[in-house]
């Protein structure tokens, strides 16, 4: 089941890691890391439909936000 | 043409209709006498419907070609007579390995399960499956094959078409009711209607070359992506029967084309593939770019078009002559009820609502499979390169790597001629092929799907029904279950009773119905509802 609603324990850990990990990175590098960890979470999530939804509201985001 | 197999000349034979006055007629024409082509035509002859096939050549296959006969094609081929033949001289396989450049990602099986007649896959090349059909269509006696007879032009009329054929002689006139277009990609059925043949053209190149090579290497499949040998593209390895060793290279999107089909060129490369001190010779070779696709229908009022003629996929996934095949097992039955008076034209419209969907499922297999091997764009290069890292460590990422989906039975859950399902069973649905398993008749050790025939039957778990006017195969009275698979795979209730279609298809299922209720599912697997 997709939601978006706050699921994790301790979200400003997890977000400094999703930082630190990509810090130091060039930029394509930084995309080769993120291409992996969209992959491993994907699987993670395990639902087909939760992740389906996900990429949904990932580009629903990006169109509501689009840089003019 | 490929130089281990001894190709028989097909002798043109002047037919009488090229002294006819007027154009004469037939029933069924079809035009080309490949696989698909042939395959109809041996179909139809078992039917007892005759039909002319017109083929532009007067042998069977340059190339191996098409050299992966699916598991659900053998078990057609088994009905039209050629199964036997073609396992026999085939190479059995049912397992593979995907390698990323000398690493093994992983192995499969595409038939962990026993007790199946036929295997997930057997390579044979195509000059041989049309020997075989070429011979069973002489056999059954039922029709006429003529070689060297070129259709050049398709006139449509109300109740006819009307073709031009070319032959060493010049050209003559046929008429026919119904033209069956097996004349493959580039057909001329196809152009001479202006049928537009939508879709994509993907731009890498591929060698495909066939080596005759004595070798102990395995018989499965094997895959690299960026093998040592052959930086930056994907090769794949197969046997065939007669020592034959089916290769396939990409080359990318740059290839020139005359210069990589120079034997100078291609020998580095299968030597930095086989090894620098291998022996073998080139067999036969060819380079290719792929496509993806189709007619917008396959049927055109007494136009229906099968095979590559009305949609063509890349060979990864082994879905073009299995594909193929599926269709002709479709529409032999439907048109031989057509001329027979027993179905209208609901029943032929049905091979496009049944057909296009199937191609649409191959295409979109095809088209994943060809991506995944030659990136189109950064963003499908990333993940790709993402997915074949991770999937040296973790298995879940294997799941995401693309070699190709090999083909498997088209499943027809949406057909117009399915009777709703209302049982529980935990079996197969209608619109899917019957599933094979060992039973016993008469004390003899068969296989199900040699006793479905070809025509409409009764599979049922019980005693057989009283007034029903089709055969009946009912485990525990006229057949027997020996290792219970019927039953595990049909969810095999009491009364639990299947109709299935002349392609061994199931068209419904009930629990004990009634003589009226079989005679309404039958009715409307042929689309008389």
């Amino acid at each position: 089941m997709f939601t978006t609603d706050p699921q994790l324990k301790r979200p400003d850990d997890v977000y400094q890691a999703l930082i630190d990990a990509q810090q130091d990175l060039s930029a394509e590098d930084a995309e080769r890391f993120r291409a992996r960890l969209i992959l491993l979470l994907a699987s993670q999530v395990g639902d087909d439909d939760a992740v389906l939804a996900a990429i949904e509201a990932a580009t629903t985001s990006l169109k509501e936000h689009a840089h003019d | 043409m490929a130089k281990s197999f001894d190709y028989t000349a097909y002798p043109y034979i002047r037919s009488p209709d090229q002294d006819a006055s007027e154009p004469v007629h037939h029933p069924v024409v079809v035009a080309g006498g490949g696989m698909v082509g042939l395959a109809f035509a041996v179909d139809m002859a078992i039917k007892g419907v005759p039909v002319i096939v017109l083929d532009d050549n007067n042998q069977v296959s340059v190339g191996s070609r098409s050299i992966c006969v699916a598991k659900r094609t053998l078990e057609i081929f088994d009905r039209l007579g050629i199964g036997d033949r073609c396992v026999e001289k085939g190479i059995t396989w049912n397992t593979g390995k995907v390698l990323r450049g000398d690493k093994l990602l992983y192995g499969f099986d595409l038939l962990p399960e026993q007790g199946h007649k036929r295997p997930a896959f057997i390579n044979l090349q195509q000059y041989y499956v049309e020997t075989y059909l070429v011979e069973r269509f002489a056999e059954l006696g039922i029709g006429e094959a003529r070689w060297l007879n070129k259709v050049t032009q398709v006139t449509p009329g109300d109740d006819h078409v009307a073709l031009t054929v070319e032959t060493p002689d010049g050209a003559y006139q046929l008429t026919c009711d119904w033209l069956i277009a097996a004349d493959g990609v580039k057909s001329a059925v196809r152009h001479a209607l202006d049928l537009p043949f939508v879709g994509e053209t993907f731009h890498d190149h591929f060698l495909i070359t066939d080596v005759v090579m004595q070798s102990d290497f395995p018989t499965e499949r094997r895959f690299w992506f960026d093998p040592s040998f052959h930086k930056g593209g994907s090769a794949l390895l197969h046997k065939q029967p007669d020592d034959v060793w089916r290769i396939d290279l990409q080359l990318g999107p740059q290839a020139d084309r005359e210069e990589e089909m120079k034997e100078e060129n291609i020998l580095p490369r299968l030597h930095a593939m086989l090894g620098v001190d291998a022996k073998f010779t080139i067999d036969w070779g060819s380079l290719y770019t792929f496509q993806c696709r189709r007619l917008e229908r396959f049927r055109h009022d007494r136009v229906f078009f099968v095979g590559d003629s009305a949609h063509t996929v890349s060979p990864f996934g082994a879905r073009g002559g299995n594909g193929g095949i599926q269709d002709i097992d479709n529409l032999a039955w439907k048109l031989a009820a057509v001329m027979a008076g027993e179905a209208g034209d609901t029943l032929l419209e049905s091979y496009d609502a049944e057909r296009v969907p199937a191609a649409d499922e191959n295409i979109l297999n095809s088209t994943r499979a060809t991506d995944f091997m030659a990136p189109k764009n950064a963003t499908m290069a990333l993940f790709r390169e993402a997915v074949l890292d991770l999937a040296e460590e973790h298995a879940f990422a294997r799941a995401f790597v693309n070699s190709g989906r090999l083909s498997v039975p088209c499943h027809l859950p949406d057909s117009p001629l399915n009777t709703p399902d209302s049982t529980a069973a935990d079996g197969h649905k209608p619109g899917s092929p019957a599933v094979g398993a060992p039973v016993t008749v008469d004390g003899a050790d068969g296989w199900l799907l040699d006793h479905l025939g070809s025509t409409f039957c009764l599979l049922r778990f019980g005693a057989p029904l009283a007034g029903v006017d089709l055969p009946q195969l009912c485990v525990g009275a006229n057949l027997d279950d020996p290792e219970g698979l019927l039953a595990s795979r049909y969810g095999g209730m009491p009364g639990l009773t299947y109709l299935l279609r002349p392609d061994q298809h199931i068209a419904a299922c009930w629990i004990d119905p009634v003589p009226a209720e079989i005679e309404a599912g039958v009715q409307r697997a042929m689309g008389n509802h």
